[in-house]
């Protein structure tokens, strides 16, 4: 391609528009930002520096961390593995599985937590197995990791796929005729071929991790120092008017936020400069 | 090394796209595949490559057979039309990576690699990515990569279809070369006619999933042995008529035909180089209804009286040229015609100008 073409002055209706569309902007995305930042910050660093000796606040952060890694690890490898499979195979109910993928992004996250009750609580359908076992799904660690689980579950796959579609089949069929086997083809061709889809969905999946709120309430239950997580802390604490510990918590989410963004521009730059 | 296949058939969701092929190509032979798209070419190569399973049939490479063998296990070169060269790595990286994942040593990979380059004129190039480099050069890369690992045989699947042509020439005559120098057994897949004509030692004419005919350019341009590759090969006029006292009358124009029976449906094709229209006072069998100049040859295109349409080409100078001009009556001689047997069951009319 030649040079890109050059910048069109905006006339009056355009400019209209894109002020239109930067209030919009501000209104719904930037202000909420900016008032968390001037509100933790409004009495000092101080303040907000005692939030972190609390050590149910730490344990909150720390859930959440760990909560975000499991996800990202589990549904980052199921997440390629599916993309993989799913559009390139044909079996019998592979639309069906094809379209349950989405499912996480249609359903509340409350719902969500409800459904898992009701197989895994008390007289859920699992709950004599798990008993006799002794294992302790609702209200506990494995509950949480569940929730977080189905919610970010689509976010690695789809993004995996959507490069995967694009890129087809034939560099892989020249690694094969080349005599590599598929673990060498995976590793070798696909993997880096992926990379920035995988990339994408790993930090999608991230955020919403540590954002979940809803499903790891009704199946955690937010008992302190327990399940609960950074989210569910802020709920509780401002809850019992606990506002600084609140902002200090939400601060930190906030700065994770920005993180994520900043990666996912980074690798949008990457790849753009590759293509 | 040898390849052979014996009763190749493919179905595609109920559509036959390989149907009954046997065929073999000679050590050292550089064979083409010629037939308009969709015609289960491509397919086939794809079959002796191990990318594609035949529904049946068998695959020999050399006396072996592999069609249940893995892709990686065959030991073919395989040439994509658009590359496929592995994006994120060195144009290094790419020759490299046959030998890489066969478990070469560096110092050996390090100098094929080297080698490689400078056989296809590539020296300086390998550091760039693939991105960096123009159609012709990435295409060179990837005859490269298929070339390092020193494959038994050589499969081309439309090699130079995404090039401009320009490119597309200079790559035709470097690929016969390189065919002289390396002298790999090699079938590439094309449509192009020329292209076929002018690279392959033998060409194997494919329609409909079926072979039609194999032989030398000279034999097939000048014997061609179904009535298909006759209307497919060259531009050729096609005409429908019954066999009468040992001639076929097309309208006002008749053809000598010799050893039909009577009143068989037969059809005539004649080359245009087979043709000559000439003018004269005194009547003439047809009328010019165009002329259009094609750089430095004229074609002319007439009606012939109670027919249908008939054109034939000529040097822009030719003295055959003289007098005719849209609207005048010609005279016409058909100094060769080819005679088919109608095939019952409608024969298809996939090109019958295909290098127009």
């Amino acid at each position: 391609m030649g040079s890109r073409e050059p910048t069109r002055h905006l006339g009056p209706g355009q400019w209209l528009l894109v002020g239109a569309v930067v209030l919009y902007l501000g209104a719904i995305l930037a202000l909420p930002l900016v008032a968390i930042f001037a509100h933790a910050l409004e009495a000092g660093v101080g303040p907000l520096l005692q939030t972190f000796d609390d050590p149910l606040a730490r344990h909150g952060l720390w859930l959440s961390l760990v909560l975000a890694l499991i996800a990202l690890l589990a549904n980052g490898a199921v997440g390629v593995g599916g993309a993989l499979v799913l559009p390139r195979h044909r079996f019998l109910g592979r639309r069906l599985l094809d379209a349950l993928v989405d499912l996480p992004l249609a359903v509340s996250p409350v719902m969500t937590g409800l459904a898992f009750l009701l197989v895994f609580g008390r007289g859920g359908w699992l709950e004599p197995a798990l008993a006799a076992g002794d294992w302790k799904v609702t209200f506990a660690f494995p509950g949480l990791v569940l929730a977080t689980l189905f919610v970010t579950f689509p976010f690695t796959l789809r993004e995996v796929g959507y490069v995967l579609e694009e890129l087809g089949t034939e560099e892989e069929e020249a690694a094969a005729t080349l005599g590599a086997s598929s673990w060498q083809t995976f590793w070798r061709v696909t993997l880096p071929n992926i990379r920035y889809g995988l990339g994408y969905g790993v930090i999608l999946t991230t955020a919403r991790a540590l954002g979940e709120f809803g499903a790891v309430l009704v199946l955690g239950g937010a008992i302190s120092g327990r399940t609960q997580t950074a989210t569910t802390f802020i709920y509780n604490a401002l809850e019992e008017r606990q506002e600084p510990a609140a902002y200090g918590v939400a601060l930190v989410l906030a700065l994770a936020s920005i993180l994520l963004l900043a990666a996912l521009e980074w690798l949008k730059r990457q790849r753009r400069k590759e293509i | 090394m040898s390849i052979r296949v014996t009763n190749l058939t493919k179905k595609f969701n109920g559509f036959t796209a390989v149907d009954g092929v046997s065929l073999g190509v000679d050590s050292g032979e550089l064979v083409a595949f010629l037939g308009p798209s969709g015609s289960g070419k491509s397919t086939i190569l794809r079959i002796i490559a191990g990318l594609e399973a035949a529904d049946a049939g068998e695959v020999w490479l050399e006396g072996e057979r592999t069609d249940h063998l893995h892709a990686r296990a065959r030991g073919v070169g395989f040439v994509f039309q658009h590359y496929a060269l592995f994006r994120h790595m060195t144009v290094a990286e790419n020759i490299g990576f046959g030998l890489a994942v066969q478990g070469a040593a560096r110092p050996r990979r390090r100098r094929r690699v080297q080698e490689l380059l400078e056989l296809m004129g590539l020296q300086g190039f390998g550091g760039r990515y693939p991105a960096q480099l123009s159609g012709g050069q990435r295409q060179r890369v990837a005859l490269a990569r298929a070339l390092a690992p020193e494959p038994k045989v050589l499969l081309l699947d439309e090699p130079f279809g995404a090039v401009d042509a320009k490119v597309r020439e200079e790559l035709r005559h470097w690929l016969r070369r390189l065919h002289d120098e390396v002298q790999v057994t090699s079938i590439f897949v094309t449509h192009d006619q020329e292209e076929a004509f002018s690279v392959a030692d033998r060409v194997m004419v494919i329609n409909r999933g079926r072979l039609e005919q194999a032989g030398s350019p000279a034999e097939i341009l000048d014997n061609p042995g179904t009535e298909f590759v006759a209307r497919f090969i060259g531009e050729a006029n096609v005409f429908e008529a019954r066999v009468h006292d040992g001639q076929a009358r097309i309208g006002a124009l008749a053809v000598a035909v010799a050893g039909f029976a009577e009143d068989t449906p037969v059809a005539i094709v004649v080359r245009h180089y087979d043709l000559k229209f000439w003018c004269e006072d005194d009547g003439g069998c047809a009328t010019v209804v165009r002329m259009t100049r094609l750089g430095d040859r004229v074609k002319v295109e007439a009606a012939i009286d109670g027919a249908g349409p008939i054109f034939s080409q000529f040097p822009r100078r030719s003295s055959l040229l003289h007098g005719i001009e849209p609207g005048c009556r010609i005279h016409i001689e058909v100094t060769l015609a080819r005679t088919y047997p109608r095939s019952t069951g409608g024969v298809s009319d996939p090109a019958r100008s295909a290098n127009s």
